[in-house]
């Protein structure tokens, strides 16, 4: 890994001043960013640790409206103190690659990322969701831009995502068993003015929403409103763990499994 | 060159680290603790594990200077003050839970952290607990009982199949 200078700021104020830096990258858990840097895909000249920052860490809300997230708080922080608030969310954490992954990763660096097979991106997306940088807020609708690609700005940091809380949702993913993240993970939320369906690790462009299946769920909020919907493969990813079709098939799949799993 | 104090097994330590000295190069080459493994230094095996501030981590993904002022344990902060093996240390001899022990420190840390917040856990939660700690020698059957066995449960029922 090539050399770079630490620095660990205390404040947002004093990381967004680090961030100005020539060369200067946001650390989160490090969780993907230091693997990339062990295999030089980034080198940045200087990293700014979000870790030292009390006012990203954090878990608040209003029981059945919404809840907030500090952009620099762990998986395992959202799977113990997000249940109360929105189970199906806590739940998602709680799954994401294995616990000592959990104990150093964190919402900020997962969203700032957009792996295509990321779980959290599914959940922002299905919810709805609010994401806050230092500079403005970011509907996810708007946030989300392809594999690896998002509306965020150079040296913008994500320092909070707001999630409407739904009636019921679930999470389902088919796990990749050696990466432990998702092959295939569909998010599934039913609000008051309809359902909403994300689903990560399937397209070649990232998350996206079955508008299908949404329209049938809205609808009928059962498994069987699904029958005769097919998911089309174009622009599905295809490599040695699972072909484009096969991957357009688990959508419906654990689409269904999702609504019945439902809470 | 910047100077990185720690406490590890309860002693205040210190060494030089540059930016990218990993937690594991800080306590292998800076400190000569040795028993933490590097098995796939891309946060995959967890061959690496040891607790900082309490949670398991793995220290090969994490920057010593991130983490500087930390309270750190490693597996040799894990035999009794005497010497003797720890409870879960014995239950890995006992049954016969390693063969090339590599895996082992990062075995018996992240052992020690799913006991520490799940004193009795069922075969099926120490299984899955223990998804990112790779072995390669004893398919895991015996590391299960060793964990079993280390929160007092009877393994005797637990089949090596
Ligand atoms: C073995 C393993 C298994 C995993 N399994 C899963 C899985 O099942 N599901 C899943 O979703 N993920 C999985 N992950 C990825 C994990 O969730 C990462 O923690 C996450 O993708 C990145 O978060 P981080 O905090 O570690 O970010 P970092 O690695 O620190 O940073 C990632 C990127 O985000 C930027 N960044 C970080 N924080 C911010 C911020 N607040 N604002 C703006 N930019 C920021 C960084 O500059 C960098 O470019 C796995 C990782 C490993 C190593
Ligand atoms: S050496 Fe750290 S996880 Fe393998
Ligand atoms: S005992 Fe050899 S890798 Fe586990």
């Amino acid at each position: 890994m090539h050399n770079f200078d630490f620095v660990k700021p205390a404040s947002v104020a004093d990381a967004v001043a680090a961030l100005a830096a020539e060369g200067a990258q946001a650390l989160s858990g490090g969780m993907t960013l230091l693997p990339t840097m062990k295999q030089r895909l980034a080198a940045p000249e200087v990293l700014v640790s979000l870790t030292g920052i009390a006012e990203l860490r954090g878990v608040s809300g209003r029981a059945g409206a919404s809840v907030t997230i500090g952009g620099a708080t762990t998986h395992a922080t959202v799977a113990a103190e997000a249940k109360a608030f929105y189970p199906a969310l806590a739940a998602l954490a709680g799954q994401i690659g294995d616990p000592a992954v959990r104990n150093r990763g964190t919402i900020g660096g997962s969203l700032a990322n957009n792996d295509p097979s990321a779980c959290y991106p599914s959940a922002a997306l299905a919810s709805g969701a609010t994401i806050t940088t230092n500079q403005r807020d970011i509907a996810a609708e708007d946030y989300f831009q392809g594999m690896f690609a998002t509306a965020l700005g150079e040296g913008e940091i994500i320092t909070a995502v707001t999630f409407p809380i739904p009636e019921k949702a679930a999470y389902i993913k088919f796990a990749q068993p050696a990466s432990r993240f998702a092959l295939v993970g569909v998010f599934v939320a039913k609000y008051a003015d309809g359902v909403r369906v994300a689903v990560t690790g399937a397209s070649n462009d990232g998350v996206f929403r079955w508008a299908e299946g949404e329209a049938a769920l809205s609808g009928n909020f059962n498994g069987s409103a699904l029958e005769g919907l097919s998911v089309p493969s174009d622009g599905m990813i295809a490599d040695l763990h699972g072909t484009a079709a096969y991957r357009a098939h688990l959508v419906k799949v654990l689409t269904k499994r999702a609504v019945a799993a439902a809470m | 060159m910047t100077k990185v104090t720690m406490t590890v097994n309860g002693k205040t330590v210190s060494a030089m680290t540059e930016g990218r000295t990993l937690l594991s190069s800080y306590l292998r080459e800076g400190l000569g603790l040795t028993g933490t493994h590097i098995g796939c230094d891309t946060s995959q095996c967890g061959a690496c594990t040891v607790h900082v501030d309490g949670v398991a981590v793995k220290s090969c993904s994490v920057f010593a200077q991130d983490v500087a002022g930390a309270t750190v344990t490693t597996i040799e902060g894990m035999a009794n003050a005497d010497g003797s093996l720890s409870v879960i240390q014995q239950a890995f001899q006992d049954h016969h839970g390693l063969q090339c022990g590599y895996c082992t420190p990062g075995m018996v840390m992240a052992s020690a952290a799913l006991l520490a917040s799940n004193p009795s856990p069922t075969e099926g939660e120490v299984r899955h607990y223990l998804e990112g700690n790779i072995c390669r020698c004893t398919g895991y059957h015996n590391i299960v009982k060793a964990v079993l066995a280390a929160s007092g449960q009877d393994v005797a029922a637990v089949a090596a199949e």
